[in-house]
């Protein structure tokens, strides 16, 4: 049905790939759309760093602008020394927000609204976090679990919940990006479907009553838009918060 | 003389003058420093992060619920492979709670950073 809200996420095989056992690997729609944004990504950074004028071009400036946003979340983030993992926190917020922006467009598919991918992305931070934290810092990592100044009677009680409250992390990180991409989709799908129920209901008053969920709908897609690029900073800055644990794990 | 109690000496007396200058130089140096520290070292990112009540309260939920979710698991699958069914899910429930409302308090601001308490 046309008015289903679920139907936009369905993954699609555009085409086979590889077969792994019983496993048919295909090239998806979501795979499609997450090569659209690296190669549009890619495109505009490219180009906009091909001519680098003392006066910036437009997109010369849009580049110099999310460089500067990023570079300043990182450095107010995970201080000085968390320069060194720049580019990786540029790419997954430039990623992330170019994928919640092609995913407003109508018609578009969202991948960041598939746990999947949004897991997928965290437990490469967690991951990253964790095998950095031991190669830099050794087993003094684990002193991030280790509260000081802590009584020694309920210490192992403090360690288990700290642990506990580590392993936690890429769920929380994940689950938030995809959720709110998710309900928001969603919600405008049904606001949607609303002018189509009334207009096929009651006829002519049914259209003009279709205003109404219509001026909804103009509201939340810019509400969505905000959504769309705060998910994708609260992504960045949490990325940055874990990666200040592997740099500095309790001084 | 008769500039009034704050101007005193400051246009007679150059080397005074410069002392002042000086001073309030250190001064505002030292502000600067205080008011620039902070981001440096890493605190008050989660100010920034809570745009609007709405993500604020769902980033909240989400970091309790992510901490009773990573108990339940680990409850779980330890109950299977040690055969302790149920102990280990009562305990990973209660200590993932606990982790949960950890999550929650250090997202709110209210328990401070393990970096700013060490400071």
């Amino acid at each position: 049905m046309a008015t289903d809200p679920i139907h936009q996420f369905q993954i699609i095989d555009l085409f086979p790939v590889a077969k792994i056992g019983n496993f048919e690997i295909a090239f998806t729609n979501s795979a499609a759309f997450m090569m659209l944004a690296v190669v549009g990504l890619t495109t505009f950074l490219v180009a906009a760093t091909a001519r680098r004028g003392l006066v910036p071009s437009r997109l010369q400036s849009a580049a110099e602008l999310s460089y500067e946003f990023v570079a300043t979340t990182v450095r107010s983030t995970a201080g000085a020394e968390g320069m060194k993992f720049f580019p990786f926190v540029f790419t997954l917020f430039m990623f992330v927000l170019t994928l919640n922006m092609i995913g407003l467009i109508p018609y578009a598919f969202t991948v960041t609204s598939h746990i999947i991918v949004t897991a997928a992305l965290a437990i490469t931070v967690f991951l990253i976090v964790l095998l950095y934290g031991l190669w830099r810092h050794g087993l003094h990592f684990f002193n991030l679990f280790v509260p000081k100044g802590v009584p020694i009677y309920i210490l192992p009680l403090i360690v288990a919940i700290e642990i506990l409250s580590f392993l936690s992390r890429p769920i929380s990180h994940s689950v938030r990006l995809f959720a709110n991409m998710l309900a928001g989709h969603i919600t405008l799908k049904v606001f949607a479907s609303f002018i189509i129920l009334m207009g096929g209901g009651l006829g002519a008053i049914g259209w003009i009553g279709g205003i109404l969920p219509f001026a909804m709908i103009v509201a939340l897609t810019a509400l969505e838009t905000l959504v769309a690029f705060l998910q994708a900073y609260v992504f960045a800055i949490l990325t940055c918060i874990y990666l200040n644990d592997a740099i500095h794990p309790g001084h | 003389m008769s500039d009034g109690p704050r101007g005193t000496g400051d246009r007679n007396e150059p080397p005074d003058d410069e002392a002042a200058l000086s001073a309030r130089l250190k001064r505002l140096g030292n502000r600067l420093a205080q008011t620039n520290r902070p981001s440096e070292n890493g605190s008050g990112p989660r100010q920034t992060a809570d745009l609007s009540g709405f993500a604020r309260g769902f980033r909240l939920s989400t970091e309790l619920v992510a901490g009773v979710i990573v108990g339940a698991v680990i409850g779980w699958l330890l109950d299977r492979w040690l055969g302790i069914s149920p102990w280990g899910l009562i305990v990973f429930l209660l200590l993932g709670f606990a982790a949960g409302v950890l999550n929650v308090m250090r997202a709110a601001g209210v328990v401070r950073d393990r970096q700013l308490n060490d400071d």
